[in-house]
């Protein structure tokens, strides 16, 4: 510990957000700098690499106007942390943490260090009960459970975003449940849909955390913002008992961000010039989610990813499916036919799944619907093939009803629109469609 | 010997201690963050160090341990949990919450438990270099106790009945004594008299491996594919049926809820062949990809070490790894922070030796004390993209025994295990087959050679059908389409979540029988009555 700040004005050299400072005495890793430019804005700094006394510094704002010789760095001998009290409900922040719903800023009850600490694994409860988004294809077929890191894997162009308010505004928790909060975080927003998320979140009026990252500002911020979020919803669950679902988006705005400032630092470029610790760092973002045993209280993770070039196999996607515990693929064909939400089933996939569904959870007879309709439909788009080249008229009396079935299946189950739909209207819906094509749902 | 931290990026820190040994175990700041030498230099040393550094300071004190990156071995590691530097989870959890905070250091062994120890050697005995004298029982295993001795040396004195691990267990004439506990630094594969060829099958109660690409005991398997084709699932699945005494299994940077949910099933479900918790013959190494990354590339080490402890006692131990991917990007991040000369996607250019060098810890020995043990390994591997063109598929593919290739294509039509059947190979599969046998059925191998036939013919088949439709073929083909769709969803597919997660080789080869009975009979009647199948 200092007994007080320690202000330097020894920058030897500028580069990007990049300053060096020379002669600094004990600085520490990841220690928060000010630094006070000569027209007299005020930036804050991190703590990057450090060489004897020459300290390596990144700054979260705009470095056009820094100079060396006038500007000047403050050491405050302490880790970026995040200001936490219950009354960030409701409110609206930017990336660092400020309100930007005209509201004065809050009085914070305590200070956590926005990278947090790993939960213990032996620790950590399994996931295995349900939260209900209203979205049919992902409470029937691929269900999300308290805890878990599902990702909505998109591509340009469809309506994730109408998707994203659509959770927004209808998950919930079952009958039941303790209290639920939603904290998103919007990164690389456009003003576009900036201006539509705050009308979702007006008409939400609370049960929210928002936290949103212009795309006009500082990259720096971009990588802060979803780590304010989790350390946020981290406070909200395990020091308040309750059950959060951080819905971040968009985490391809994220990756770039990340690839920029690791480019800038000289690292040494992997994939697509990500950097190699990419997936580490994606890691200790979606490793926040759990729950733990014996405690109160969920961190629940929707991150949204869109795919360059529509390439599930890109670095982004592909390093995301390798943490998270199964992925939402949306489809373009299904929103060529306008179909919303335009999940494709087939490469969908909710790892936790099968903890949470059944009797107690959600219905009894959830999971043997589920079986059926994923296999009936996987059927049925085998069979498009088939009939591309043969014709349907050359197809047998069974294989012509399978097709129907996924065509109605498309078009009934996994299209709703925006309404929202209960579980039991879900089940009941998927019920229906197999007994109307007199499928066996044995 | 203490020193000051001088410069510090990410998780190497330069110090300016000077007479440190290389790979010497350093405590680093004033929280005593544990870290490795990795590179000495003229005015002190490079040091790697496995926890997180956010929060350290230049100026912060250093001090050498004089010894390397060890871990500690005796009884009661059985069913325990540790973190990548063998520190114990459960107990970490009790004194500091859920969450981990860095530099805290925990003993993974209990020095206060009490044992019964029973003594097979008696005063005057003459003792030789690893020989056992005696045992204490760990759960259902006898824990042998072994002198750790240079030359043959004659006992002066040994306990009998209860004793705790900070006791000596037996003294030698000239003073030297026996603990029950020892430290062994973990990048030292243990001694044993000699390496002995790989025999006998290892069961895995998987119908596709052990049928098509069997594993044999003191082997290697490397378990590739892409997310969602199931490799923790079938790593798993093998971790509870696989017929050997212990398991170690290390969650390498992967998911903290996936190993919440082994622990809690590993608590309840049983050992189908000593009857017992399953936990009871496991060893948890977890490093979870949110907790340091220095620490994940000491955890495979952590893990082996202590594997290679039990295989001493002439047990048959079974190492998995989910993933050794994650292990080699730890590596790389490491290899970038020294500024290392970087080869294929920044990979260092010791990946494959390294790799190579770990995998030859696995094989059949002849202990120190005669008995014969095995280290089996298994390690999955998780290609970016699903290429297996990467570096360390490529690694892995040149020291695996067996290759499993997981196919997401299988994973995408639910075909669990998503082992691609043309692809996969088992260099044991001579050896082991003669095994089954001799143990279940003398057809075994004509049985596995007309399965595969059987497959091979229906991908040809099959692009045929694409075609003309399956109407417009022969009745034979239609026939054996039919039976190679039986093949594929009641022999090669298993649901690890149901009763048929574990299938002993009995079932395995009647199943298969069953399957091939109908083939032989259904043929009979199509030369009978050529116009007509059904």
């Amino acid at each position: 510990m200092r007994l007080s700040e320690h202000r330097y004005r020894t920058v030897s050299s500028l580069a990007g957000s990049l300053l060096f400072v020379q002669n600094v005495f004990e600085a520490r890793i990841g220690e928060v700098v000010n630094v006070l430019a000569p027209d007299g804005r005020s930036m804050v700094g991190e703590v990057l690499r450090i060489e004897g006394g020459t300290v390596l510094v990144e700054v979260y704002g705009e470095t056009s106007g820094l100079d060396i010789g006038h500007t000047t760095v403050v050491f405050t001998d302490s880790v970026r942390k995040a200001p936490l009290s219950p009354e960030i409900i409701g409110r609206v922040f930017n990336g660092s943490f400020e309100p930007i719903d005209g509201a004065p800023m809050f009085i914070p009850e305590k200070q956590e260090p926005v990278n947090g600490f790993p939960i213990n694994p032996a620790a950590r409860a399994r996931p295995r009960e349900f939260i209900e988004t209203g979205y049919s294809v992902i409470d029937g077929l691929n269900t999300l459970v308290k805890g878990q890191k599902l990702p909505i894997f998109s591509c340009a162009g469809l309506p994730s975003k109408e998707m994203v308010a659509g959770i927004l505004t209808n998950a919930r928790l079952t009958e039941g449940g303790g209290k639920f909060t939603v904290v998103f975080a919007a990164l690389g927003l456009t003003f576009h849909e900036y201006s539509y998320y705050m009308e979702v979140l007006e008409g939400m009026k609370t049960g929210f955390v928002a936290f949103a990252n212009m795309a006009d500002k500082p990259v720096m911020e971009r990588l802060l913002a979803p780590r304010f979020a989790l350390t946020a919803a981290e406070y909200l669950a395990f020091d308040k008992g309750m059950d959060v679902l951080v819905i971040i988006t968009d985490m391809t705005n994220y990756c770039d961000a990340l690839r920029e400032i690791s480019t800038s630092r000289e690292e040494l470029p992997g994939r697509r010039g990500y950097p190699g610790y990419m997936y580490s760092d994606l890691a200790s973002l979606f490793e926040r989610a759990g729950r733990i045993r014996g405690g109160k209280g969920s961190v629940t993770m929707l991150p949204v990813v869109t795919m360059p070039e529509d390439d599930i196999t890109h670095p982004i996607p592909d390093l995301t499916g390798y943490i998270t515990e199964g992925q939402i693929v949306l489809s373009r064909d299904l929103h060529q036919v306008n179909i919303f939400p335009p999940v494709d089933v087939l490469p969908s996939l909710s790892r936790l799944m099968q903890k949470g569904i059944g009797a107690g959870r959600t219905r009894e007879d959830h999971r043997s619907i589920s079986n059926h309709l994923y296999k009936y439909y996987a059927a049925g788009r085998d069979l498009r093939r088939l009939e591309a080249i043969v014709g349907r008229d050359a197809m047998t009396k069974n294989d012509i009803l399978m097709l129907d079935f996924a065509d109605a299946f498309e078009r009934e189950f996994v299209n709703q629109g925006l309404s929202r739909r209960s579980i039991s209207e879900t089940l009941d819906t998927g019920l229906d469609l197999m007994k109307r094509f007199s499928l066996d749902t044995s | 010997m203490t020193g000051k931290i001088r410069g510090i990026s990410g998780p190497t820190v330069h110090v300016d201690l000077k007479g440190l040994k290389l790979f010497e175990r350093v405590y680093v700041g004033r929280d005593m963050l544990t870290g490795e030498v990795v590179r000495l230099q003229e005015d002190g040393a490079v040091v790697q160090v496995y926890e997180s550094t956010s929060g350290l300071g230049v100026g912060e004190p250093v001090k050498g341990a004089g010894m390397p990156l060890t871990v500690r071995l005796g009884p009661g590691i059985i069913s325990g949990m540790f973190d990548g530097l063998q520190r114990p989870l459960e107990r970490l959890r009790d004194v500091m919450g859920p969450f981990i905070i860095s530099g805290r250091e925990i003993y993974a062994i209990d020095y206060t438990a009490k044992w019964l120890f029973s003594p097979s050697k008696k005063i005057g005995d003459d003792i030789a270099p690893g020989e056992i004298i005696g045992f204490v029982q760990e759960r259902q295993f006898k824990h042998f106790i072994t002198a750790r001795n240079t030359t043959s040396k004659k006992l002066s004195w040994i306990a009998d009945g209860e004793i705790t691990l900070g006791d000596s267990f037996a003294r030698f004439e000239d003073g030297e004594e026996i603990m029950g506990c020892f430290e062994w630094p973990v990048r030292i594969p243990r001694p044993y008299r000699r390496k002995l060829p790989s025999s006998g099958a290892l069961v895995t109660g998987q119908r596709s491996i052990d049928f098509l690409f069997p594993f044999a005991r003191g082997g290697t398997a490397i378990l590739p594919g892409g997310f969602g084709t199931g490799k923790t699932v079938l790593e798993q699945a093998i971790a509870k049926f696989a017929d050997v005494d212990i398991v170690v299994y290390v969650g390498c940077g992967e998911r903290g809820n996936e190993m919440a949910e082994m622990i809690e099933e590993f608590q309840t479900l049983k050992d189908p062949w000593s009857g017992k918790q399953l936990m009871e013959r496991t060893i948890l190494v977890v490093n979870t990809s949110n907790m340091p990354v220095a620490a994940r590339e000491a955890s495979i080490y952590t893990a082996v070490t202590m594997a290679e402890y039990y295989r001493d006692m002439g047990y048959h131990v079974l190492f998995l790894a989910d993933s050794i991917s994650r292990w080699a990007e730890a590596l790389r991040e490491i290899s970038a922070s020294l500024e290392e000369m970087p080869a294929e996607e920044g990979y260092p250019t010791y990946l494959a030796s390294r790799l190579a060098g770990f995998l030859e810890r696995a094989g059949v020995v002849e202990t120190m004390s005669g008995a014969i043990g095995s280290l089996t390994m298994i390690l999955s591997v998780s290609p970016p993209g699903g290429d297996f063109t990467e570096p360390v598929a490529q690694a892995c593919l040149r020291t695996g025994g067996v290759f499993l290739m997981l196919d997401t294509s299988l994973a995408h039509r639910r075909h669990f295990p998503a082992i691609n059947w043309f692809q996969s190979y088992s260099l044991y599969s001579k050896k082991t087959t003669l095994y089954y046998n001799d143990k279940v059925s003398p057809e075994w191998e004509k049985m596995q050679l007309r399965c595969r036939e059987i497959l091979q013919k229906e991908e040809s088949l099959r692009e045929i059908a694409e075609i003309i439709g399956i109407e417009g073929l022969q009745d034979a083909d239609r026939l054996l389409m039919k039976v190679a769709g039986m093949v594929r969803t009641d022999f090669l597919s298993q649901n690890s979540f149901t009763e048929d997660a574990f299938s002993p080789p009995e079932k395995t080869f009647s199943i298969i029988k069953g399957i091939l009975d109908f083939y032989d009979s259904e043929l009979g009647k199509l030369k009978e009555k050529p116009s007509h199948v059904e």
